[in-house]
């Protein structure tokens, strides 16, 4: 068996995998642990949980590790080993307005009830290249967290999640945004448990941008944002903090089980006016948008996006729903543009043959 | 349901015969059974991920796996050849999961995995091919919206697609379509057979074997059942017409009737022409079936 396109091809695959792997090792520098990855590249890690639709920042840890940092490729990993996990309860729908705040911020009033909380933000840093982290050290990073510390010490206030209201929650009540619609009856579309058919209703179409990709999505909302579209969205509220999640319980018919709580980010834009079909009065048109971890630019896309595809007559590329959804899918889409260097020798072939035909039926 | 089923069980990170779970291979099983009996409509699935990147055969190695048992032989091509690098990356992670044999010769083979060729040699009753397709979708050529093209299906709308062909002939002199030739099923559904080229089309039409074809990326699997009418579109003026080799032959085994590729000498340049079924090359060279002659058509 000695095939000319057979030859070398085994051995060759393997050998581009082992300089794949070296090439990651031979500057000698100290491993990379994952818990170093967990703790200082955070909103990677978030990112790449939400990409690979799996909360669990241990593996999305080590797929960074694996993938040298590539976040579609440490999505994919994260994704390729979700599908062997055993699904083995859904949870009761998480209440963002009983959320633990790191931090909430409203563009709509300069005072919400509650209050602003601006947490922890890199949004009023000027972006300047500190040098000084060239030079880290475990002593100076021991000074400034511990410099840290003791400024919190002293300070007494604690936040209550029962203190914020939702901002969304009170221009509702002015009826300045469409009531609330009731609560779904049916299970929510699950994207992972059967293919997304077109229409999509609003809870797949949440689903599919939450595990959709960053850029992907910001490219998209930007567009509707900029001049393809004219979703010019105000952010009645913006929050970033832990959530609890709670199962039914398995033996007491009505209770629930708290298996604990993760971070997430949660958005909720009010754009233009809209009279809706049932409601006689105009109101604010609402878009929401929320993912795991500690990524606003992603929470912020994903609100636009899901209020530009409630257009009643869509004409801009982010208004529609197919176009949206099923190109933002970082996994399909870097799978597929990948897939290119594959060899296409017999399509190409007969690509060819078209081509020379069409040429000689011209001379 | 108790708090045991709760936790993972023992050994939960061991993996299953053939990688996915037996849950999801079933619902891909039911995906399949539905398309064999509507040969040539697409039967969305889930499609979870795999190790395998979408795009590069993942609908193919769903439908491998949710089959595959024990005793299957197996064979993997990708454009005609065992040995191609993705072909080599799918059968490790096959065999690796499965432990089944596998081989080069398509005649040995009980399940047949291919991207883009049927083997030279027609296969029998009792052989299932799996095709991996890239873009199940022929009517995408001129329609965008999934919403849309299901409808077109659905009301056998195809003046579209009609007109499209119609207009390639008008401005081109001939319908330039090459690879991924839209074909009409059982005299019902328009299908893309995967991007096969034309050449192999004829050997789907009316074939003894079983044809599965699945897209993992666009989440669709159909099929072609045996003894399955598979017609390419065409005009009564304007024939269906396969790529042409006249005049050349395989610089290998000397077959004149098998698809040929083109190759560059990597020294001096020089094209010559080799079957692109690697697999019956072999065959050929080692004695074992005569060289393919006349051209089918």
């Amino acid at each position: 068996m000695g095939y000319v396109a057979v030859q070398g091809g085994i051995t060759a695959i393997e050998n581009s995998q082992k300089l794949n792997r070296y090439l990651r090792l031979r500057g000698q520098s100290a491993p990379l642990t994952v818990r170093q990855i967990m703790e200082q590249m955070a909103p990677l890690v978030d990112r790449v949980m939400s990409e690979g639709s799996l909360h669990s920042p241990f593996h999305a840890a080590l797929a960074l590790k694996q993938a040298s940092g590539d976040p579609i490729e440490a999505s994919f990993l994260l994704r390729a080993y979700r599908s062997t996990l055993r699904r083995l309860v859904d949870s009761l729908p998480v209440r963002t307005d009983q959320m633990r705040i790191l931090r909430r911020i409203s563009s709509a009033f300069k005072t919400i009830p509650g209050g602003q909380v601006l947490g922890s933000t890199s949004d009023y840093e000027q972006r300047i290249l500190d040098f000084s982290l060239a030079e880290e050290t475990a002593g100076t990073q021991c000074d400034a967290k511990r410099e840290f510390e003791s400024f919190i010490d002293g300070i007494e206030e604690s936040l209550d999640p029962d203190q914020f209201r939702k901002v969304v929650a009170m221009l509702r009540d002015q009826g300045l945004v469409a009531p609330l619609a009731p609560a779904l009856s049916a299970e929510p579309t699950d994207v992972t448990q059967e293919s997304a058919e077109f229409p999509l209703d609003r809870s797949g179409r949440l689903q599919m941008l939450a595990r959709a990709e960053t850029g992907g999505l910001l490219a998209l909302a930007y567009s509707s944002m900029r001049g393809y579209g004219s979703i010019h969205p105000t952010i009645a509220e913006l929050r970033v903090g832990y959530v609890r999640v709670q199962i039914p319980h398995p033996f007491r018919p009505g209770a629930a089980v708290s298996l604990g709580s993760l971070a997430i980010t949660e958005v909720e834009i009010v754009a233009s006016v809209r009279r809706s079909e049932q409601e006689e009065k105009p109101a604010f048109s609402l878009g929401y948008g929320a993912c795991f971890g500690h990524n606003e630019v992603k929470a912020i896309s994903i609100a636009v996006l899901d209020r530009a595809m409630k257009s009643p007559c869509p004409h801009a590329p982010a208004e529609d729903q197919e176009f949206v959804l099923l190109h933002t899918d970082g996994i399909e889409s870097s799978g597929f543009c990948s897939h290119f260097k594959l060899p296409h020798y017999v399509t190409f072939q007969s690509d060819l043959d078209r081509l020379r035909n069409l040429q000689g039926s011209e001379e | 349901m108790s708090l045991r089923d709760l936790l993972p069980a023992a050994g939960a990170f061991r993996y299953n015969f053939a990688f996915m779970d037996e849950g999801a291979k079933r619902e891909v099983r039911r995906a399949l059974l539905k398309a064999v009996a509507i040969p040539g409509h697409q039967v969305p699935f889930a499609s979870p991920e795999l190790p395998i990147a979408r795009g590069w055969g993942t609908g193919g190695l769903q439908v491998t796996m949710s089959l595959i048992g024990p005793d299957d032989v197996l064979k993997i091509i990708d454009q005609g050849c065992d040995g191609s690098v993705n072909a080599v990356n799918l059968r490790k992670l096959l065999v690796a999961t499965t432990g089944v044999r596998t081989t080069f010769d398509s005649r040995e083979s009980t399940l047949l995995q291919s991207r883009h060729r049927l083997p030279e040699i027609p296969m029998t009753e009792g052989q299932i091919a799996v095709l991996q397709v890239p873009l199940p979708e022929p009517l995408r050529l001129v329609e965008p919206s999934e919403v849309e093209t299901r409808r077109m299906h659905a009301e056998g709308d195809y003046a579209r697609m009609w007109v499209s062909l119609y207009e390639d002939v008008v401005q081109n002199g001939a319908i330039s379509l090459a690879a991924g030739y839209p074909c009409r099923v059982n005299g019902s559904y328009i299908m893309s057979p995967s991007p096969l080229p034309r050449w192999d089309l004829p050997m789907l039409n009316q074939a003894s074997h079983l044809t599965l074809l699945g897209a993992g990326r666009e989440k669709r699997v159909y099929a072609v059942p045996p003894h399955t009418s598979v017609r390419p579109l065409e005009f009564d003026d304007l024939p269906f017409e396969v790529e042409s080799f006249a005049g050349l032959s395989c610089a290998r085994c000397g077959s004149t009737g098998t698809f040929l590729d083109e190759i560059y000498d990597e020294r001096t340049g020089k094209p010559s022409r080799v079957c692109s079924d690697s697999g019956f090359c072999d065959l050929v060279q080692a004695g074992v079936v005569p060289a393919k002659g006349a051209p089918h058509d």
